[in-house]
């Protein structure tokens, strides 16, 4: 059967819906970290599903834009577990249970 | 058949072999299109792993003899007739010995590391042209292709530290991630610069690029093949960098607690990758199959393969003849020194090449200027930016050794002796 | 069948009872994606993506795993739990739901032929402040990730 634009749109969301899962549910904050790079990656993968299928103008947009997606995903990475080296330097933990100093 | 027959003797194009094999397939038996496809690629595959061990068996034996030589020392000659069978002998032992398995490691992690291991080492030859029009495939990105799976390399080898369950190989492990990723940013700036030059990132594309300039990238990027070399001797884990597996270094860094049939995997991997680098220096710089036209009457994979061990030869020699660095040198050496000349040498190429089309030089003036500024340029970088940095201060340097007695041994300078008696 | 391996891997990274081999799975994953490029005749974004998220981000992770010792790393849930499923659960049939039912208008293009000069020059072209907003953006974090970790106090010279 010919693989088609709906096949990658329903992987991408159930990528997109395990990240979120994970980013929700996860006591670990690596665990946080690792489902928000799994949402990029689905984001990702529909950016380039869509510039391969569906008409347009400029057809290559969808590639440049998942190329940015890349870079500052990367970027955020790095500042995120700077973060995470930090709140255990101060909390002794990265438990997202106990890191909860803004609850009421 | 008789296609077959007509030209089996030239030996230039070994591809027409398997293209007679897949017309007879199609032709004579009726196989449909994806029977050919199969074939041809599995052929390809067949006939890389099967010169891969091949070489990787003979360097065994070479490289242990001609670095016994090199340190005064005759090297293996027991096994064999002057040694030859050394390298069965030691696949033989590697093969028989027993497999320990500690008991608290994660056993998924343990025994798949050595396989991930060796896959980037292999897949990197699928992008190689080994003659006129003999590679699996011609990526569109060959190129960065084999920069991305060597970064597969740095995975490969946390998960060989850390399911060791061993702190001194965690330890080892880190280091060599530390290094791995360090160098890997250099290896793509000084590909960059030969991606600028030739137009594009498809390995047969620079090949080409290079045939048809009569003109080697090694003498028009001189600073980029040494950041090459220099890295890939890095990312493969050798001399004089391979701190992560020698002798005197923290046991034996991220593969202490592997015998057996994983350790002969990992040494194996290294000599594949170490073929795998020298391919890539050969093709980019070396001008791969294409020797200024001695093509025609030599087999162009013969001019590959002897281009390759001639650079493989380089690894080994310095292997023989430096000693090892530290990690904290191997670190500041990338950072401080490599990677801004690395990247100087990029903004020049970029200059260049765009002064070349734009100004509309021709290629027999631009080529031969380029190339003398290139020289000039990285001889001046090199010494100066060693000098701004200090590497090149006195009391650094090496010194020569002092003959203090004529007994064929070289001292150096003794300080003074106590009077004796004392 | 490539799908099957990301989708899979992905779940592995939600059951698996450790740290290090749910950034395994993760790894697996972001190559089965660069696999799904490939199919897309996406090249250059494939081979990015390999270089980038499986060689470098991964090796991020593991820092982070290792700077944080006694953290927990049995990949543990929190409270959230069946909440989370729920939401992640509605989110994903939704997306799903929509792109399967609109009717989307599909270029008869077929596959790309080079993409990786055809981005270059769109990047330099059409997306050049983009372009140098991420290098701007590259660098900043550079630096704030330095800052950040540095060492207290600053050496009495």
């Amino acid at each position: 059967m010919s693989v088609e634009l709906e096949h990658y749109l329903v992987v991408g969301a159930l990528l997109f819906g395990i990240g979120l899962y994970l980013a929700l549910a996860k006591r670990n904050f690596v665990g946080v970290l690792m489902g928000v790079e799994l949402m990029f990656n689905a984001v990702n993968l529909t950016f380039v599903a869509f510039s391969r299928f569906v008409e347009s103008e400029q057809p290559l947009s969808g590639h440049v834009f998942v190329i940015f997606v890349i870079t500052v995903a990367a970027a955020e990475a790095a500042v995120a577990l700077a973060l995470a080296v930090l709140v255990y330097r101060n909390r002794e933990t990265i438990d997202m249970d106990r890191i909860n100093l803004l609850k009421w | 058949m008789s296609a077959f027959l007509a030209a089996w003797y030239d030996l230039r194009d070994l591809g027409h072999y398997v293209s007679s094999l897949l017309d007879w397939l199609q032709d004579d038996l009726g196989a449909p299109d994806w029977v050919t496809y199969v074939v041809s690629g599995l052929l390809g595959i067949l006939g890389i792993f099967l010169w891969l061990g091949i070489s990787a068996l003979a360097f065994i034996w070479i490289e242990r003899r001609v670095v016994g030589r090199m340190q005064a020392r005759i090297g293996p000659n027991r096994v064999g007739p002057r040694g030859l069978l050394q390298p069965f002998a030691d696949l033989l032992k590697l093969l028989m010995k027993e497999q320990i398995t500690s008991r608290n490691t994660d056993r998924p992690l343990f025994w798949l590391a050595p396989i991930v291991i060796f896959v980037p080492a292999m897949v990197g030859f699928a992008t190689i042209p080994f003659g006129q029009g003999m590679f699996l495939t011609d990526l569109n990105v060959g190129v960065l292709f084999f920069i991305a799976i060597g970064s597969i390399n740095a995975v490969a080898v946390f998960m060989a530290g850390w399911s060791s369950n061993n702190k001194f190989a965690l330890l080892g492990a880190m280091r060599a991630v530390a290094m791995l990723i360090s160098y890997e940013l250099i290896q793509v700036l000084a590909l960059l610069a030969v991606v600028v030059f030739a137009g594009s990132m498809q390995m047969g594309a620079v090949v080409a690029w290079q045939m048809d300039h009569e003109a080697w990238l090694l003498f028009l990027q001189p600073l980029a093949l040494v950041s090459f070399i220099i890295a890939a001797a890095v990312e493969i884990n050798r001399s004089p960098m391979d701190i992560s597996e020698a002798e005197s270094e923290i046991v034996a860094g991220y593969h202490t607690e592997y015998s057996g049939i994983k350790f002969a995997w990992f040494y194996t991997a290294e000599y594949f990758a170490g073929f795998a680098v020298s391919a890539i220096v050969v093709t980019l710089f070396l001008g791969g199959w294409t020797a200024w036209g001695l093509e025609e009457w030599v087999p162009g994979w013969l001019l590959f393969l002897s281009k390759l061990y001639l650079v493989f030869f380089l690894f080994i020699w310095t292997r023989g003849t430096l000693p090892r660095l530290r990690i904290d040198q191997l670190m500041a050496f990338a950072w401080k020194f490599l990677l801004p000349l690395a990247l100087l040498n990029v903004v020049v190429a970029g200059g260049e090449v765009l002064a070349w089309r734009e100004g509309d030089i021709s290629d027999s003036v631009a080529l031969p200027v380029i190339a003398a500024a290139n020289v000039a340029l990285a001889a001046i970088l090199i010494v100066g930016w060693g000098t701004f940095m200090g590497h090149l201060r006195p009391e650094r340097r090496a010194k020569r050794a002092v003959l203090t007695q004529e007994l064929g041994a070289v001292y150096y300078s003794q300080p003074e002796r106590p009077a004796e008696g004392t | 069948m490539l799908a099957g391996l990301t989708v899979g891997a992905a779940l592995g990274v939600v059951i698996v009872r450790d740290l290090i081999r749910a950034l395994v799975l993760l790894i697996t994953s972001f190559l089965g994606v660069a696999g799904l490029y490939i199919t897309l005749s996406a090249d250059f974004v494939a081979v990015a993506q390999v270089l980038i998220y499986a060689g470098a981000i991964s090796i991020l992770l593991i820092f982070a795993i290792m700077l944080t010792p006694r953290a927990g790393r049995d990949n543990a849930e929190t409270f959230l739990q069946i909440p989370g499923l729920l939401l992640a659960g509605l989110v994903a049939f939704t997306i799903a739901f929509v792109s399967l039912e609109t009717d989307w208008s599909i270029a008869e293009r077929g596959g790309f032929e080079e993409t990786a000069s055809a981005i270059g020059e769109a990047l330099l072209d059409k997306y050049v402040l983009p372009f140098e907003m991420a290098s701007v953006l590259l660098l900043v974090a550079m630096l704030g990730a330095i800052v950040l970790v540095r060492p207290e106090g600053t050496p009495e010279e």
